[in-house]
């Protein structure tokens, strides 16, 4: 049963899903994508961009409204500034509820759903919630649920004037870590990860720089993208290694940049999906990690052991092992711990410490290692949502300029960070 | 205030569980908890032992100072308002002599930014913040 965390596959010993390759996705569906909401435009909005995006999933499927009968989304929007002075407006954009953040029941009344039987509005994050979708449906808590993941981006600096970072005060934990300027987030404790990393292994934060300029170049391969739709053009080596530096040794081109829009994907049995629009793509498993490091901030180890043990968890619970991933989509926002996801994998064989050397081998999604097809959060803004999306899209043979020539038969994708993350394996075949 | 021209650090609010930290502090003590059960060091303070998960068994304990610079970065661009003025500064990752599986941070006052001996070793100190409360601080040993 969803409730809780029960529904979570976070421990290892769980044995093969119990629901494996009996849940599949078979609609998916992008909204528009704009840099900031300008406070005015409704159909941009949080919820008009739910909406878009809903609509189009629920199109792409071949289903009707009423077909719908479970809804999932995350209250994680990123909107940082709701403390703005803005004006609210008529209905149904009189409250947060539809401009920040969207809720199933602002969505299940605004499309007009009459058959839901399951709500739920506080899901976390997109890694997470996709299998935590994949859990509802196996266990009959609904047949066909609608999720969506909108990630929304206001005026004003990012972070500049969420509460923390403007209080003279540090309550609670951040008493251990803002009075020397500790930003909450996956920035800081990732990067110095990244530093016990390159000391560990002898490597350099030159050596993102390869994944950067393809990831940028896989964005541009994406149709939908911010960078495609608004700044069409590739990086070079020289933009990233003079890139403005934020953080020493971190630069602007490390940072996926925040972006105004939404996702939905439309989860459903294996059943009902024969029989639908697109060609189900099966769920072979989900599993989930968390938890922090012993100390102040957490370690290459912990974070290592951490992505070691959610690839033991993956592989036990789909049946399959790190040779039969053929689409890999872990998360990438920020570039400095990617490497911790490919390596812990061990997808293509990178062991620990090869990644870098790995990104300046052939990663083009014409290439044999086509790391990252999606172009992640780095080249197509930062919606998260595309690393599912891809996947989605490689299996179904629709990715169009994207679309890889190896073997695209199982994909595996997830977010957010090494010690906090959701994962979900995809395949063409539900065994 | 810091010793670090500009800064002007967020303030620690001690609650029921930080409070004999914090009060140590400001007697110029560096105290973390034990678990005299497993008998582990924590820090920052936590309700139970995350070894052996007991919570009877926490104990503060006075810690030598020592310590050593494992990695650093620069902050160029903080989003906190307190450090904006004091950039480019120092965000060192500082590992406790006795229990490298400890770890504190630290802006390394008088250390120019971005000219840190990682893998020296470093000595506590401590600075005063807005309301008074002392923090404590990490310079390298002279």
């Amino acid at each position: 049963m969803v409730s809780n965390t029960s529904w979570m596959r976070n421990r290892e010993g769980m044995g093969i899903w119990e629901h494996r390759g009996k849940v599949a996705v078979v609609g998916w569906g992008q909204s528009h994508m704009d840099r900031r909401w300008d406070g005015a435009t409704l159909d941009r909005s949080c919820g008009g961009l739910t909406k878009e995006a809903c609509l189009k999933a629920i199109a792409d499927a071949g289903l009707s409204l009423g077909d719908i009968d479970g809804l999932i989304t995350s209250p994680e929007t990123r909107a940082e500034q709701t403390w703005a002075p803005r004006p609210y407006f008529d209905p149904p954009y009189d409250t947060e509820d539809g401009l920040t953040y969207t809720s199933s029941e602002w969505i299940q009344r605004e499309l007009g759903l009459k058959n839901v039987k399951y709500l739920k509005s506080d899901a976390p994050y997109i890694g997470p919630m996709m299998g935590l979708a994949a859990q509802a449906v196996g266990d009959g808590l609904c047949e066909t649920a609608l999720v969506w993941y909108p990630m929304v981006n206001l005026e004003g600096r990012y972070g500049h004037n969420n509460p923390q970072n403007i209080n003279e005060e540090a309550p609670g934990n951040s008493a251990f870590s803002l009075p020397w300027g500790y930003q909450s987030g996956a920035m800081f404790n990732n990067l110095v990860v990244f530093l016990q990393y390159c000391q560990r292994y002898g490597k350099s934060h030159d050596g993102l720089a390869d994944l950067c300029l393809n990831l940028r170049r896989n964005g541009l391969l994406t149709p939908w993208g911010y960078y495609a739709m608004h700044e069409p053009y590739q990086l070079t080596r020289e933009d990233y290694l003079t890139g403005r530096v934020v953080e020493e040794p971190l630069v602007i081109y490390d940072c996926d940049r925040p972006v105004n829009t939404c996702a939905a994907f439309i989860f459903t049995t294996a059943e009902r999906a024969k029989d639908l629009r697109q060609k189900p793509v099966y769920v072979l498993n989900h599993a989930q990690q968390g938890g922090r490091g012993r100390s102040t901030m957490a370690t290459l180890d912990e974070h290592q052991e951490a992505v070691a043990s959610m690839a033991r968890k993956m592989w036990e619970g789909s049946g399959l092992g790190p040779q039969d991933v053929d689409i890999f989509n872990p998360y990438d926002g920020y570039l400095t711990f990617t490497q911790q996801f490919l390596e812990g994998f061990q997808w293509h064989g990178v062991k620990w410490g090869e990644a870098h050397d790995f990104y300046a081998d052939d990663i083009r999604v014409e290439g044999p290692h086509p790391f990252l097809s999606s172009g992640g959060n780095s080249g197509t803004g930062r919606n998260r949502a595309v690393l599912f999306a891809d996947s989605i899209q490689q299996l179904r043979g629709t990715a169009g300029a994207r679309q890889v020539t190896v073997r695209a038969d199982t994909a595996l994708a997830g977010c957010n960070t090494p010690d906090s993350n959701g994962f979900i394996m995809f395949s063409q075949h539900p065994s | 205030m810091s010793t670090i021209p500009g800064l002007d650090r967020p303030a620690p609010v001690p609650n029921d569980l930080t409070k004999p930290f914090w009060d140590a502090c400001n007697e110029r003590r560096l105290v973390l908890q034990n678990c005299t059960a497993c008998e582990r060091l924590h820090y920052p303070p936590t309700q139970r032992c995350d070894n052996c998960s007991s919570a009877d068994n926490l104990e503060w304990k006075e810690v030598q100072g020592k310590g050593h610079i494992d990695v650093y970065m620069v902050i160029r661009d903080s989003r906190i308002r307190g450090f904006r003025s004091a950039q480019p500064i120092n965000f060192a990752v500082i590992t406790l002599d006795e229990d490298p599986g400890i770890n504190f941070l630290s802006n390394l006052p008088g250390t120019p930014p971005g000219e840190v001996p990682v893998g020296a070793p470093v000595e506590l100190i401590f600075e005063s913040t807005s309301n008074g409360q002392l923090v404590h601080e990490w310079q390298v040993a002279t």
